[in-house]
């Protein structure tokens, strides 16, 4: 199972193995991490699972549909370059060690 | 004084977000959240959608057993509350213990309204509301040829999307004049009834089901007007009704819902109710009940605010989603009182977006595949930038680019 590193505003870092398939929210809401709330529960409708993904990352991530692009501007923290919703990344293999920072807030 | 306790009857959307905004706002004492199925709280949307493709019996939970554990959430499940003693302050669950609240706050939602039909209680004649009914549902589908759906609601509807893309001959008969009634604008509603009926589904209005026969099981439906349908798969989705009884029993004030004021508290002082049981008078004035994921969790974070004493009005604009075949339907703010409504097609052609206006005010956005035009509209509506009807008709409107222009 590839790792998914979740760091928090604060810089603490959770580190969760999230099963292939999953999206990058699940794992977060499966195991209780905190910072990502996920309201809607994956459907791109509320931009409560906002993260900024480490750019080292970025060209092995799915290409960002014009839903969740659009989504991004409901975000309540700022939106950078490297934000994504987190619902719509799905762990694949070479996402392995991803690196998501949290915003700090969501709401 | 001992610490203060909150009892939250109720552990859906709801009921678990006023838990958990009760922590993330520092709430020192206890919280006890008692619900009454079996299942940790899960997402209910998905129950008329993705989960009516069965690969998955647990459900989606909002939070893992973990979570309420690390947050010092008292989570109590299979565990119905018999009485409310307002007096006594202090619920009775029906295992008779009782527990005493300072706070105490209704998040019961609402139920499947069942209709007296004859024949309505054959194993295949189902409702949807909870985990378990999803679970049935799909179970059944997977067998079935011939899908008879009373109502055409929102459940009713993405039911029928789900029974017609897997190639069901389907039927959805409705008592009144077009689809979503209660839900979207005539525009919409005419939209999506075409959409339906271009993937095969019948419908029938102005009409009911007399009676529902068969062996033992469903076999066919007769119409109010007396045709015979065939059918091996009936599901009623006639609306919802709100669970009321706890609180009426207590003589707090019920109609059509809880009644609440504007900090979401009931007729009786520290108890408070939200999400799909409670009535609550909207910004307009009117009041009504949503049923909603939004306003089950936006009334949550206000309750609990209130809760920890920073009571602050609700003022929130509602929002909803839909997903029907392709179409995603997403609705910001609320339909009923338009006038007049302005279609704004997406530049590629592949979705548009109806801005509902009451004379010059817009009240609502419905949009399918148009996020764009979704996303602002919840902009605008939710922090009162003003839109006109001639703005929304001069070439090359873009609600984005407006949304950020009068926002800044």
């Amino acid at each position: 199972m590839p790792q998914i590193n979740y760091v928090d505003h604060s810089g603490t870092c959770t580190p969760i193995m999230v099963p292939l398939g999953d999206s990058v929210m699940e794992g977060a809401v499966a195991n209780g991490v905190e910072g990502i709330v996920a309201e809607c529960g994956g459907s791109a409708m509320c931009a409560t699972c906002h993260v900024y993904v480490d750019p080292t990352f970025s060209a092995l991530l799915p290409e960002m549909g014009e839903v969740e692009d659009t989504m991004l501007d409901l975000a309540a923290s700022e939106r950078h370059d490297n934000s994504r919703l987190s619902c719509q990344i799905r762990v694949t293999e070479a996402l392995d060690g991803l690196v998501v920072r949290m915003p700090e807030s969501q709401i | 004084m001992g610490t203060p306790v909150t009892v939250i009857v109720g552990a859906s959307h709801a009921g678990v977000q006023v838990a958990a905004s009760l922590r993330d706002l520092d709430y020192p004492g206890e919280v006890v959240l008692i619900g009454d199925e079996t299942h940790l709280p899960y997402h209910r949307p998905p129950l008329s959608k993705s989960l009516l493709h069965p690969h998955d019996a647990e459900g989606q939970v909002l939070r893992p057993a973990s979570f309420y554990a690390q947050k010092r959430i008292g989570l109590r499940l299979s565990s119905g509350v018999d009485a409310i003693e307002p007096g006594e302050r202090r619920v009775r669950l029906r295992d008779g213990e009782t527990i005493g609240f300072d706070t105490l706050v209704l998040a019961t939602g609402a139920r499947a309204r069942r209709i007296p039909i004859a024949g309505a209680d054959r194993p295949n004649v189902l409702t949807l509301r909870a985990l378990g009914d999803a679970v049935a549902l799909s179970q059944r589908l997977a067998q079935a040829r011939d899908v008879v759906v009373l109502g055409a609601g929102m459940i009713g509807l993405e039911f029928a999307a789900v029974a017609a893309a897997g190639g069901r001959n389907t039927t959805v008969i409705d008592t009144t004049e077009r689809p979503l009634l209660r839900a979207v604008s005539v525009e919409m509603a005419s939209y999506l009834k075409d959409l339906h009926e271009a993937h095969g589904v019948r419908f029938l209005f102005d009409n009911g089901i007399a009676r529902i026969e068969g062996k033992g099981r469903a076999e066919r439906v007769v119409t109010l007007d007396g045709q015979e349908i065939q059918a091996d798969l009936v599901l009623i989705a006639a609306g919802v009704l709100p669970n009321v009884e706890l609180a009426a029993e207590a003589g707090l004030a019920v109609d059509n819902g809880i009644v609440v004021d504007a900090n979401l508290q009931t007729s009786a002082p520290g108890i408070y109710a939200v999400g799909d049981c409670a009535a609550f008078v909207a910004a307009d004035g009117r009041r009504l009940r949503i049923e909603s994921v939004q306003n089950a969790t936006d009334q949550a974070r206000c309750v609990a605010a209130a809760i920890v004493g920073r009571p602050e009005p609700y003022a929130k604009a509602p929002w909803f989603w839909s997903d029907q075949y392709t179409a995603k339907l997403q609705i910001a703010g609320l339909w009923t009182g338009y006038d007049r409504a302005i279609r704004r097609d997406t530049a590629d052609g592949s979705g548009f977006a109806l801005y509902l206006f009451a004379g010059d005010r817009l009240v609502c956005v419905e949009a399918i595949n148009a996020t764009a035009d979704h996303v602002a509209a919840r902009k605008i509506l939710g922090e009162g930038i003003a839109l006109t009807p001639m703005d929304v008709q001069t070439p090359g409107f873009d609600p984005k680019a407006h949304m950020r222009q009068r926002a800044a």
